[in-house]
């Protein structure tokens, strides 16, 4: 089944440990362990651990490197200080969502600047593609550094205390999305102050040859706080509890940033990047379909693709649903016309022929406390 | 009950076969292989007492944080009692997946429709082939 799927450098340790080996953007990666719910309560509670080796990673050096970039995505990069990351959208020329992506802008022991962009694996040819595309005649070396690294995810409570030991670079002290170079078991990595839980935490680029040696010594870590590894089905569960969009379910190239609710992260103003006339305006398009999340009564799980509707009328679907552990109750995320967009109001979801109701309710589902 | 003493659907159900006055009577469940493999139970939906069912029809359908799947009748028959406990006890399936987490009971009416299921031996095969 995961025959002819790449493998990050964890592959043997997933497969080892009881990981459930499913193909994710031609990838082997593991769906979970023992249990998805065990693993997402110990994300939020504890600590949880997850190989996220199979998001694309890009260097992008040289001294047009900052030019480039800043005319690709819908964020200004000029401007941003070594240390700092920016979530930012990679759009086509009619505003429709390419790639949601982070980028970092990073210093080297010597000083020397250079960029990092992390793309969701689904869109890596893609978006490698787009940039070899709009470089022109720019002063950049591309590198693709997916193969050659791997990328862990270290999130909640306790996911700080678990990496201290192993970084020179103390996570602490880094601010919420900020990353720096740190020496890490004898190797060179990039440690973010970033994830995609709704928890605290970081995330390590590492080289592939460390991988596991980290990777193990992290597993270790966490067992005494009661975490552990978790897969990508938690990480699903977690991400959707946090509002947080899934390229391929809430962005495609058919959705616009606003419409997603990502305006914060689009700026316009004296900007070039594709798109960004169409997005001038579709941000004052109030009628576009809005995403909104729902919260059902019962137990039954609204899944991708199930029809939403005010009456008998359809109005949408859902992009992402599932049963929110933290909540105890299905939720899904869709599109819908703005004025069913909003807390309170309520629409059907039909539940494979039953229709069940949903309540409109403010994003996220989750936010942590501390 | 034990495992090996009863039958199986290639589907995942089990079937205890008991005489009542001359006819049997089908008590069915899901094995642990599939509980292992569904992880995760946050909703049943149980079959109709009444129905009429054929064997391989979908009659109710088990749903886990991942997915969705149909519950299959083992046997061809009428659904004559369910376990109305079980909904709100779905960690049965994980304590006792033969025993507390009987599903349904069914009275066969065609007899035929027990050929197809599997021994113990049998189903244990064709888990090894699938988990691998």
């Amino acid at each position: 089944m995961t025959g002819n799927l790449a493998h990050t450098p964890l592959f043997e340790w997933h497969a080892t440990h009881g990981g459930r080996m499913v193909d994710f953007a031609g990838w082997a990666m593991p769906v979970q362990y023992a249990s998805i719910v065990a693993e997402h309560t110990a994300t939020r509670t504890a600590v949880g651990l997850f190989d996220v080796s199979h998001m694309g990673r890009f260097r992008i050096a040289g001294p047009d490197a900052e030019s480039l970039l800043d005319r690709i995505v819908t964020r200004r990069v000029a401007g941003m200080k070594p240390g700092q990351i920016r979530y930012a959208l990679v759009t086509n020329d009619a505003g429709g969502i390419l790639d949601d992506v982070l980028v970092y802008h990073l210093a080297d022991r010597e000083g020397h600047t250079f960029y990092h962009l992390v793309v969701n694996a689904s869109n890596r040819a893609k978006i490698w593609n787009w940039l070899e595309q709009h470089r022109g005649g720019a002063q950049v070396e591309l590198t693709d550094t997916t193969v050659a690294t791997a990328m862990i995810a270290v999130q909640g409570p306790r996911a700080l205390e678990i990496v201290r030991p192993l970084t020179e670079v103390d996570a602490a002290r880094l601010r919420y999305y900020t990353g720096e170079m740190t020496a890490i078991s004898g190797g060179h990595a990039i440690i973010s102050r970033t994830g995609y839980t709704g928890e605290d935490g970081c995330e390590l680029i590492v080289p592939a040859s460390a991988a596991l040696e980290i990777w193990e010594r992290l597993e270790n870590a966490a067992g005494q706080f009661g975490g552990m590894a978790a897969g990508l089905g938690a990480r699903d569960t977690l991400r959707l509890e946090a509002a947080m969009p899934l390229y391929g379910h809430e962005l495609n190239e058919d959705i616009q940033p606003f419409q997603a609710g990502l305006g914060f992260a689009v700026d316009l103003e004296q900007r070039t990047f594709p798109g960004r006339d169409a997005l001038a305006t579709l941000r004052d398009d109030v009628r576009a379909p809005r995403r909104a999340g729902w919260k059902l009564s019962g137990k039954r799980v609204p899944r991708e693709g199930y029809p939403l509707l005010a009456g008998d009328e359809p109005v949408g679907h859902v992009t992402s649903g599932t049963f929110s552990p933290t909540l105890g109750a299905p939720i899904a995320m869709g599109y819908v016309r703005p004025d069913l967009a909003v807390a309170h109001t309520s629409v059907m979801i039909d539940v494979r022929g039953t229709r069940v109701p949903a309540q409109c309710v403010s994003l996220p589902f989750y936010r942590r406390t501390s | 009950m034990q495992p090996q003493d009863l039958l199986y659907a290639k589907t995942h159900e089990w079937t205890h076969l008991a005489e009542e006055d001359g006819t049997k009577i089908a008590t069915v469940g899901i094995s642990h292989f599939a509980v292992e493999a569904l992880t995760d139970l946050v909703y049943l939906e149980l079959p109709e007492v009444g129905r009429q069912v054929k064997a391989g029809e979908s009659f109710g359908e088990i749903e886990s944080v991942k997915a969705v799947s149909d519950l299959y009748s083992p046997v061809t028959g009428e659904v004559l009692e369910v376990n109305r406990a079980l909904p709100d006890n779905l960690g049965l399936f994980q304590d006792d997946p033969y025993g507390e987490a009987w599903i349904a009971k069914i009275r066969v009416t065609d007899e035929a429709s027990l050929r197809d299921l599997l021994d113990h031996n049998a189903y244990e095969k064709q888990c090894a082939e699938e988990g691998h």
